[in-house]
């Protein structure tokens, strides 16, 4: 397993990467080093989500729920219990699996939009509990100051920590879509039917690929635990869901890195355009349009020859009409 | 091997199949032929899976499987290809086959070993047996139309199953298409000694490779017999064969 | 002498829980049409319900609170933003109806940010509110409580606008080739109905119903930002609920959605937000598709 990553051709322009990403906190100031490690983490949660969208076909539109309760897990692990820091960590990505495997079952029985809605449904209950639960979340404020243990905290330490664990769970991730798993998985997102006719109990199998996804979102929520030291309800909101599929979409979702290109240009876009202007919202929203018509397939998607092809297929097509 | 008995299933107020009989007899290769809308291809999803029957059985190798989800029938060995090329357009030729054989090993779930060095042997003998290891690198969906229908076919090979369902799989081929692809069915049945059942609207074909032949009409069986039986007989030349 | 205060207590928080189900319908019925026709969820719906709420409180400021202004703002809010869809329609979304679903719904999406941003920068953040016409204000003696003349009001225009969709999509002719677009596009495309109009209607009269909606909640609320995030969240579980495109449906969903939220605030108060999840989540459980019969 650990041969066949040395020997991929991309082993060195990634390790050459990976070293420059080490060095980094050496040569630039605290604010870049988190601003990293902010793309590293939403990074993270938007690979996690482009599993499911762009090599499973499924309508993963409330991904982000799986997110905040890997974080709120972990928050409210270390503030409510005398349970070590660890614990908590580990906690929440099982605990964001879990609810994957629960709200998962729920919606693989059903196809494409009504899998989507119902997740969104679903998730927002979630969402509401969290917003309302005061008692026990915080409700609106969400939960700050959560004590990290020495060895994480402070930017640069919860910067390499980040690193670490971003860089292995792409490892595996990578690992998983180049396994039998995942061919079976991208077969049943171009044709489920067929993947029925030879044997392959699709439910099962994107199911499966639901509990993985929603694990690796709840890391990136324990990262963000350990990067802000808080909780949010807003990391439940549909509202961010959507966000994260747009940096799929941006980045390339049938590609590999697509997502963290994209996750990294609209943490890029969002810190430097936010700082010029209250309207990020309405440049996210023109951004989102023009990549609609212009880039469907994201930047990493974009192929030349297919783009010509296209417009001149359309061409013929107009003037026949 | 495959009894099919008073087979019926309504969609709302029609009866898309209103009492079909088949038997399927091991090393056969049967035919099944009827007018557009006889419930052809109805027939071959109820026996398949992809739809579940209103009334009536379905027992293959003594086992009854009306009703079953389309994954677990292939499992016992029934395989099937499609009318419409259902193929994986944006896998390689070579993925499109390796999907079909990883699941019949039951390694579709595996995560951690990598899938371009898992099932070679197979997924080769198969794309060797149809002829279409010369293309395995090339995209599905940019193959013509013959070779997807003979894709088709491989990726159901991968099921090493034991009834091979083909539905029409020679539409919209060339008379020269046909007679390859025909020759292909009958070479894999006697090779590797596979039962088939196929439905065709091409009657050259039909009474050139079947063995027995069961005629549908309105989603009833009429008959099934031997071919010879079959053309001579009087309802058939009626219905169908616009006499003989 | 204490039960028939609570019963009373109890039938005049039924009656808020219809009225408030009444916008929702209102809203929701528009999500639910153009579901119906365009397949799309409309994610933009909760920004164009926000905009007629402001819209309804300037023309009805520009009339110093008069009661023509009221009513005036809840004729030509509605149109206003009727206008803004067609905008965006005839101008961008037109041009995906033959791409993926998946980008229509990001369209939507995109229609959303940009949409509430331009609120935020034509409306400011601050609080506003309307006042409702004296015909309309104070409250009606039902069985022994004061039930406000408004919510009245609006329990009459909810099943009007229900009877009103009704009669258009089943005895219209735009109405029967919206249904059949719904089923079958191609099919109605290749007799010669130009499909991208009849979706462009759709998508206005949904949108128009958005804002109608938003101008007939502006004198209960306070219009501000965020309306759009909220609003929008219990529009798609109602649609959800009522089975996807169904318009009697989404009448069943908001009904649900309302009076759940009146037996909540009766029995606990601060979580009263949350019945009316849980009865979604207890309907999609047991019925997964919704209540009634998707149209398509």
């Amino acid at each position: 397993m650990l041969k066949d990553i040395l020997r991929t051709s991309a082993f060195p322009w990634t390790a050459a990467v990976l070293l420059v990403l080490a060095l980094v906190p050496f040569a630039a100031g605290r604010f870049y080093v988190y601003i990293l490690a902010v793309i590293f983490v939403t990074g993270l949660l938007a690979m996690s989500l482009n599993l499911l969208a762009g090599h499973g076909g499924t309508y993963q539109f409330h991904h982000g729920v799986f997110y905040g309760v890997g974080a709120y897990t972990a928050g409210l692990i270390i503030t409510k219990t005398a349970l070590p820091a660890w614990v908590a960590l580990c906690a929440g990505p099982i605990a964001a699996a879990a609810a994957g495997l629960v709200i998962g079952t729920f919606c693989v029985r059903l196809n494409k939009l009504y899998f989507g809605m119902l997740q969104i449904s679903l998730g927002s209950l979630i969402w509401i509990l969290a917003l309302r639960w005061y008692s026990l979340t915080n409700g609106d404020d969400g939960i700050h100051g959560i004590p990290m243990p020495e060895l994480l905290s402070g930017s640069v330490n919860a910067y390499y920590f980040i690193l670490i664990v971003v860089s292995a769970c792409l490892a595996v991730m990578y690992l998983i879509l180049k396994s039998p798993f995942g061919t079976t998985l991208r077969a049943v997102r171009d044709n489920p039917q067929r993947c029925q006719a030879v044997g392959i109990n699709v439910r099962r199998h994107q199911l499966l690929a639901i509990v993985i996804a929603t694990f690796f979102a709840g890391v990136a929520g324990v990262l963000f635990v350990v990067l802000e030291g808080s909780v949010f309800p807003d990391m439940l909101f549909w509202v961010m869901s959507l966000e994260i599929f747009i940096m799929c979409l941006l980045g390339g979702w049938f590609t590999f890195f697509g997502p963290m290109l994209g996750a990294a240009i609209m943490v890029a876009l969002r810190t430097f355009v936010g700082s010029y202007t209250d309207y990020w919202t309405l440049i996210l929203g023109v951004v989102l349009i023009l990549l609609i018509f212009f880039l469907p397939d994201g930047i990493m998607g974009i192929n030349f020859r297919t783009w010509l092809h296209s417009r001149e297929r359309r061409r013929a097509m107009n003037t026949v009409r | 091997m495959l009894q099919v008995e008073d087979l019926q299933k309504f969609f709302a107020d029609f009866k898309a199949v209103a009492g079909a009989d088949l038997t399927v007899r091991k090393g056969d290769l049967v035919a099944v032929i009827g007018p557009n809308g006889a419930g052809k291809t109805t027939l071959f999803n109820l026996i398949t899976g992809h739809l579940a029957p209103d009334r009536g059985r379905i027992r293959f190798k003594g086992e009854d499987i009306a009703g079953l989800p389309a994954h677990q029938i292939c499992r016992k060995g029934i395989a099937r290809s499609f009318q419409i090329a259902n193929i994986f357009p944006r896998l390689s030729v070579f993925r499109n086959v390796q999907v079909s054989v990883l699941s019949q090993r039951k390694l579709s779930e595996t995560l951690f070993r990598p899938a371009q060095t898992m099932v070679l042997e197979e997924t080769h003998r198969i794309l060797d047996s149809v002829g279409l290891s010369a293309k395995k690198l090339d995209v599905a969906g940019s193959l013509s139309h013959g070779d997807k229908r003979i894709l088709e076919i491989a990726i159901a090979l991968g099921n090493e199953p034991e009834l091979l369902i083909l539905d029409e799989p020679t539409a919209g081929m060339s008379p020269d298409e046909t007679t390859t692809t025909m020759e292909l069915v009958k070479r894999l049945a006697r090779e590797q000694g596979l039962t088939i059942l196929f439905c065709e609207h091409d009657m050259d074909v039909v009474f050139d490779v079947a063995t027995s032949i069961m005629v549908m009409q309105h989603g009833r069986t009429i008959i099934q017999g031997a071919p010879e039986e079959v053309r001579q007989n009087a309802t058939v030349q009626e219905a169908y064969l616009g006499g003989v | 002498m204490e039960t028939s205060v609570t019963l009373a207590g109890f039938i005049s928080q039924l009656l808020v829980g219809l009225s408030r189900a009444m916008i929702l319908f209102i809203v929701a019925s528009g999500l639910s049409f153009i579901l119906g026709v365009l397949r799309v969820p409309n994610v933009a719906h909760g920004s164009l319900y926000m905009i007629g709420a402001f819209a309804a409180h300037t023309i009805a400021v520009a009339f110093e609170g008069s009661p023509a202004g009221f009513w005036l703002a809840m004729v030509c809010a509605p149109l206003v933003v009727a206008a803004i869809s067609l905008v965006a329609e005839r101008l961008l979304f037109c041009h995906l109806y033959e791409r993926e679903h998946l980008m229509l719904l990001l369209f939507t999406f995109a229609l959303m940010l940009i949409l509430g941003d331009l609120t935020k920068m034509t409306w400011g953040a601050d609080y506003r509110s309307i006042v409702a016409p004296p015909l309309l204000q104070g409250s009606v003696s039902v069985l022994g409580t004061a039930f406000p003349r408004y919510n009245l009001f609006l329990l009459l225009v909810g099943p009007l606008v229900a009877v009103g969709l009704w009669l258009l999509s089943t005895r219209t002719k735009f109405g029967k080739i919206a249904r059949a677009a719904a089923v079958d596009r191609e099919m109605v495309g290749a007799i010669g109905i130009n499909v991208s109009w009849v979706f462009a209607f759709a998508f206005v009269l949904g949108c128009l119903l958005a804002g109608l909606g938003g101008a007939l909640v502006s004198p209960t609320i306070s219009i501000t930002l965020g309306m759009d995030h909220s609003i929008i969240i219990e529009a798609f579980l109602i649609v959800t609920i009522g089975g996807l495109g169904n318009i009697w449906g989404a009448m069943v969903g908001a009904l649900i959605f309302g009076l759940t939220q009146s037996v909540g605030i009766m029995v606990l108060p601060q979580f009263a937000i949350v019945f009316p999840y849980l009865a979604v989540v207890v309907i999609l459980t047991l019925k997964p598709t919704g209540l009634l019969k998707s149209v398509w």
